[in-house]
């Protein structure tokens, strides 16, 4: 047991060790500083002259937008239509998987453009080769790029005197794919390749076994797609089981990087807004808070899950290796939860064990981290969702002070705060509204067959997956059969809505404050780096979730925990 | 002596008036104006119907009439207890503005005819424009310019004050207020508003509520709890269903207390009460704000800009020592320097005869008969007196006796490093010469007010950049901004010049303030962000400024910038206070909700409240209270404190964070212990 909080201790100071120089790095790409990766000019160049773009065009907020959609748009037709043809595609598809059913088909594709990942399917068999590679993965990278440029954007708005150019979204979203997320996933790809994950067009392969039965072991180009599913915070697997299925993730080493991977870029960004801004400490400061939730959800629900099932531990029964359904041997609870707290508060959603089999309150927590969905978060969009908690708590702390609020040196005013609250109250409408459907239709028709489970952990299971689309998460209960149109058409709207406007709101404020008059720090001056500060943005960020959600997680998690002791 | 402007906090004819006006507050189409609120008196009314046809259906829900009707009953008291707020800080306001208004009871005025004849008219019929006289012994019938003539007049039915103060037509306090008493002499006044329409006709409207705009920071904060007032009714709809789903029907009744109690009424209900109690200090101070959103802004200041003489000196300079030259003695030089000085009726000159008088008393007294007085003049810049028997003598700047007298080169230096010397601590040479000789120097000394470097110290903390603005040279300036604990000076400065500081400043983004009286203020009065006129200055200058001071003190800026700051930190720990009591509120209504179907929530119950009618009514009527206990801190504001921002957050998070937490914990658990004894 010591030996795997030892892995989980190893892989967080990782992270947090590597994040600061990567966030350093990240910071100058964004700002367009000298680095090492500018032999890739001319590649860049080249992309921007075919689709004559001018990179150093300087857009307003609603250009940026504008751009952003235009390009989502295109990905969303693009993959929808590969899945829909797949089938008529004359190669790359060995093993002849026919073509997605419609609903299906919109649900895949808004999930993999919203870097949402949520799959209904089955990748050994749902997915063609083609439609792996040119949709799955190709996505993978240029939805996480979407959420680096867009809160590039909110960074150039920020460090703005007064002005209204926040820099160019193609630049910065091409820049964020050759030159963070490629290096990256490549070097996390050839990890995995060294330790035998496949990456080979051969089809399906069957052998005989030693007992003489015969199996079908399913193949394909998979490191790549395990690569950047863990490093943009998608989570959208080669393999139905994910990075629990052994090709995906297999051994102890491949599950330490793999985890890591899920962390890298949120945690860099947040060190990047301190260095773009010349704000260190209070980069510094934000990571501290972030960090704070990070490891004591986390804490807590490795501690769930070491403890055991009290079910099982009532029958007398010792559980020295801690809960082990739906987990995987060679990972064990301790690097299970670890990986499922990381997945979750991360927008990532790849899973290394089942999320439905763990302990209530370590599935509670799960979902209590995708209610939040700030802390580090989805790459980009994570740090951009708590930018609108931060301008919550600048300005409850300003009105503290007696002071009118002002971040960076710019007011907080009316507008702000209206479309920051508007944004905060997206996510808890987004998945309250649609639970309560879901539990109304549930609780009137018992023979629907959505639920594998009854009772309160059914309700979990329809909170998790709408929280998880709401989130732009991906992982899921998966008791809950939700390859029906029902859910995958709600899920599909619920992601798009949940993906777009929490990017377009923050913009629009970074786009308003750019344009205000800055204001120098004075002794009057709230300081934002200190840990005054700290305390009301941590404060902020769990009363709101908490009294968003409470009633929520009691229905779900909370009572199911209860009622198991 | 300072009239008593202390109204008790709950003076029984204003709660007895506020209580009348509780209720006219419910009209749905005023309630409206404020969302939280609102949307209880919705809610109240929902009660109503369920209380109403579940009185014939007592399987409504499950809670019966009697428990229904108190909800009712207790939803109705949350509404009346927040218009009570609103209401008494209105009424307080309106007993404010009424002392000042009795200032304008009708009085017979005396109108100058444009044929200069005059006619008694009453003072109400005065128009913008029309032209009056004041006689000693009569009272000014209306706000206006004196054109003509000077004297002395009574303010202290304005400011308290009973020392009578001087006011002159063409000088920078030409400005006199109605209801203001003439002692002696006669002036001709022009009337400068119409009647309703002055500044404290205008003050007065904004205190009593009538015309209170929402200031920027009300109008965030407003946006910001209907967004938590939406979460929470999305929670409560939600919640139906989750219910139905675990197999429990939660009643109206239960669901509309939740609903009330999470919605943040603590500061809803107090909001526009804290907003008027702030105007109402403003004028406790006898400062007239022509708008809220000017005393908010006060308290986002972060220079400010205060003349030298009055605010930071006391009056004008004095004597404080002779200083004989060229081997004259100390005799000869006094006796020369008070002859020069005998007909100088300025505050210097008259604190040289002072300063004499009390050093040597015996040359008085001193003979000047057929002395010719020499006035001071812009071309020679000196003053003095041609004595019967030829003896010329003068007294000016140096540079200007210089240029008179024809002294060695020696004697010249000798003045020079004296000169040096007085102005180098501060002080104000001034040369005496004798028949073009020089004689000696006076030196003349600002006296710092007492305390004044307390205060600078207090704005400091706050961390706002105090400017002294001086028409001293640089040296003396900078000696006095030194002592007196200044941040920045304008030495020479001319009306120009404060102008100009000000729009630098701003364009760094800061926000200036600026106290003035004179017409030549008033471009600089406009430009500051907050530009407070003296009462007693000109016309010009009270249009161009967004305050008046009524009592003329120059320090007022700094009490104004405190009102400031109070307003925004009262709503804003009145705010965190509201929603951190939600988690107490949530532990004692969830599990309340499911105890009997989810017996294994009773776990979250950490309060042991008695029974689950008994939970949620104690919650109810914690939320109710609470309005009512924090009316008081909402009328009299929360104190600020120049110990830094952060200081002050972390002081305002214990007490309004950490006790918004914990408090509803013991509050609702005591009242739950009473409750639990009537619902067995």
């Amino acid at each position: 047991m010591n030996s795997e909080i030892l892995g989980v201790l190893v892989t967080l100071v990782l992270m947090i060790v590597l994040s600061y120089p990567l966030g350093k790095y990240i910071s100058k790409v964004l700002k367009g500083e000298k680095v090492w990766t500018d032999f890739l000019y001319p590649v860049e160049n080249f992309i921007y002259k075919i689709s004559g773009i001018d990179p150093d065009k300087e857009m307003d907020w609603k250009e940026n937008m504008k751009a952003l959609l235009k390009l989502n748009v295109f990905f969303f037709i693009w993959a929808f239509v590969i899945f829909l043809i797949q089938d008529k595609i004359p190669f790359w598809n060995p093993a002849g998987i026919g073509p997605m059913e419609p609903t299906l088909a919109f649900n895949t594709a808004v999930s993999f453009i919203s870097n949402t990942n949520i799959q209904h399917y089955s990748g050994e068999t749902g997915l063609s080769y083609f439609s792996q590679l040119l949709v799955v993965c190709y996505m993978q990278f240029v939805s996480a790029a979407t959420g680096i440029a867009a809160l590039a954007l909110i960074f150039k708005g920020l460090s703005q005197r007064k002005a209204k150019d926040l820099g160019n979204f193609y630049s910065l979203w091409l820049k964020s794919n050759t030159r963070i997320l490629l290096p990256l996933a490549i070097v996390i790809a050839v990890i995995l390749l060294l330790n035998g994950t496949p990456a080979t067009f051969k089809g399906p392969q069957t052998i005989k076994t030693l007992q003489g039965d015969t199996v079908t072991v399913a193949l394909g180009p998979a490191a790549p797609v395990v690569a950047i599913k863990q490093i943009g915070t998608n989570g959208g697997g080669f393999f139905g089981p994910n990075s629990a299925h052994p090709f995906e993730n297999p051994n102890y080493i491949t599950n330490i990087v793999e985890c890591w991977g899920i962390l890298a870029i949120p945690m860099a960004l947040v060190f990047a807004f301190g260095f773009y801004l010349n704000k260190k400490r209070l980069g510094i400061m934000i990571f501290a808070v972030m960090a704070i939730v990070y490891l004591s959800f986390t804490a807590l629900a490795i501690k769930f899950e070491v403890d055991g099932n009290p079910l099982i531990k009532k029958m007398g029964i010792e559980q020295t290796t801690g809960s082990m359904e739906g987990k995987e041997v060679r990972f064990g609870p301790a690097a299970s939860a670890f990986w499922a707290s990381s997945t979750t508060v991360t927008s990532n959603g790849s899973s290394n064990s089942n999320h439905d089999s763990q302990t209530p309150l370590a599935g509670g927590i799960d979902i209590m981290n995708m209610m939040i969905n700030s802390i580090f978060g989805g790459v980009g969009v994570g740090f951009i969702n708590f930018f609108m908690f931060l301008i919550i708590a600048v300005f409850i702390a300003g009105l503290m002070v007696g002071r009118t609020p002002e971040f960076l040196g710019k007011k907080i005013e009316a507008k702000e705060v209206k479309i920051a609250a508007l944004i905060i109250l997206l996510h808890p409408f987004l998945i309250l509204v649609s639970t309560a459907i879901s539990a109304y239709i549930a609780s009137h028709n018992p023979n629907i067959g959505w639920l594998t489970n009854p009772s309160y952990h059914g309700f979990s299971e329809m909170l998790y997956e709408f929280t998880s689309a709401s989130a732009n998460n991906g992982s899921e209960f998966t008791g809950l059969n939700a390859n029906v149109p029902f859910w995958n058409i709600m899920d599909g709207v619920i992601m798009l809505i949940g993906r777009f406007l929490p990017i377009i709101g923050p913009v629009a404020i970074a786009g308003s404050l750019a344009e205000k008059k800055y204001i120098p720090e004075s002794e009057g001056t709230l300081r934002l780096d200190g840990y005054a500060f700290g305390i009301v943005l941590l404060a902020v960020i769990i009363v709101i979730s908490a009294l968003s959600f409470f009633p929520a997680l009691a229905v779900g998690p909370i009572a199911e925990h209860f009622s198991i002791l | 002596m300072k009239r008593k402007r202390n109204i008790k906090l709950f003076e029984p004819a204003l709660v007895k008036q506020a209580i009348t006006q509780s209720f006219v507050k419910l009209n749905p189409s005023y309630m409206i104006k404020n969302p939280v609120m609102f949307t209880v008196e919705i809610g109240t009314a929902i009660m109503v119907a369920v209380t109403i046809i579940g009185a014939n259906n007592p399987a409504n829900g499950g809670t019966g009439f009697v428990y229904n009707l108190t909800i009712t009953i207790l939803l109705f008291l949350t509404i009346l207890f927040a218009n009570f707020a609103e209401a008494i800080a209105e009424e307080r306001g309106k007993a404010q503005a009424e002392s000042l208004r009795k200032t304008r009871e009708e009085t017979p005025a005396k109108k100058l005819k444009d044929d200069g004849s005059i006619e008694i008219v009453s003072s109400s019929s005065l128009r913008k424009g029309d032209k009056y006289i004041a006689e000693a012994g009569d009272l000014i019938p209306a706000d206006g310019e004196i054109i003509e003539g000077l004297a002395s007049i009574d303010e202290s039915a304005i400011t308290g004050e009973s020392a009578p103060v001087i006011r002159e037509a063409g000088t920078d306090k030409s400005g006199v207020v109605g209801g203001t008493k003439v002692l002696s002499d006669k002036i001709t006044v022009e009337v400068s508003a119409d009647p309703g329409e002055t500044f404290l006709d205008k003050m007065i409207a904004l205190v009593e509520g009538a015309n209170r705009q929402k200031t920027p920071n009300e109008i965030a904060l407003s946006i910001l709890l209907a967004g938590f007032t939406l979460v929470f009714l999305l929670v409560v709809v939600t919640l139906e269903p989750f219910g139905k789903y675990a197999g429990t029907t939660i009643s109206v009744a239960f669901l509309i207390s939740l609903f009330v109690c999470l919605i943040p009424t603590t500061i809803g209900g107090l909001l526009s009460a804290i907003g008027i109690a702030g105007m109402d200090r403003a004028l406790r101070a006898n400062v007239i704000a022509k708008s809220g959103k000017a005393v908010e802004t006060a308290g986002d200041i972060d220079v400010v800009l205060l003349d030298k003489t009055g605010t930071i000196t006391i009056g004008n300079r004095k004597a404080t020592n002779f200083f004989p030259v060229n081997g004259y003695s100390k005799e000869e030089f006094i006796r020369g320097t008070v002859l020069s000085s005998l007909a100088d009726h300025t505050p210097e000159g008259k604190s040289i005869i002072e300063l004499a008088e009390k050093i040597l008393p015996s040359i008085f007294p001193v003979n000047v008969e057929n002395a010719e007085f020499i006035n001071f003049s812009a071309e020679t810049r000196m003053s003095g007196v041609n004595l019967q028997d030829g003896t010329e003598i003068r007294k000016g700047a140096w540079d200007s006796i210089r240029k008179w007298t024809s002294n060695g080169d020696h004697v010249a230096e000798e003045i020079n490093s004296r000169v040096l010397e007085i102005a180098g601590s501060g002080g104000t040479p001034l040369a005496v010469g004798i028949n073009k000789k020089a004689i000696g120097v006076v030196q003349l000394e600002d006296i710092i007010k007492p305390g004044i470097q307390e205060r600078f110290k207090r704005l400091h903390k706050m961390g706002v950049k105090t400017v002294m603005v001086t028409g001293d040279n640089p040296v003396t300036a900078k000696f006095i901004a030194m002592q007196a604990g200044v941040d920045d000076f304008i030495a020479e400065a001319k009306p120009v010049d404060k102008m100009n500081y000000i729009i630098r400043e701003q364009k760094e983004g800061k926000l200036v303030a600026m106290m003035g009286d004179g017409t030549n203020d008033a471009p600089a009065l406009a430009q500051a962000d907050v530009g407070v006129a003296m009462n007693s200055g000109t016309q010009a200058a009270k249009e161009a400024a967004n305050m008046v001071d009524l009592d003329n003190d120059p320090t007022k800026l700094l009490e104004v910038i405190e009102i400031g700051k109070q307003l925004l930190i009262t709503r804003g720990n009145v705010t965190t206070f509201s929603i951190v009591n939600d988690v107490a509120k949530y532990f004692a209504i969830v599990p309340a909700l499911f105890m009997v179907t989810i017996p294994g929530l009773n776990a979250l119950n950490i309060m042991k409240l008695a029974n689950p009618e008994s939970a949620i009514l104690s919650a109810v009527i914690f939320n109710a209270l609470i309005i009512l206990a924090l009316i008081p801190i909402a009328l009299r504001g929360v104190k600020y404190r120049p110990i830094g921002a952060t200081g002050i957050l972390i002081r305002n998070l214990w007490i309004y964070g950490m006790g918004g937490l914990i408090i509803p914990f013991i509050g609702i658990k005591a009242i739950d212990m009473i409750v639990s004894l009537f619902l067995k």
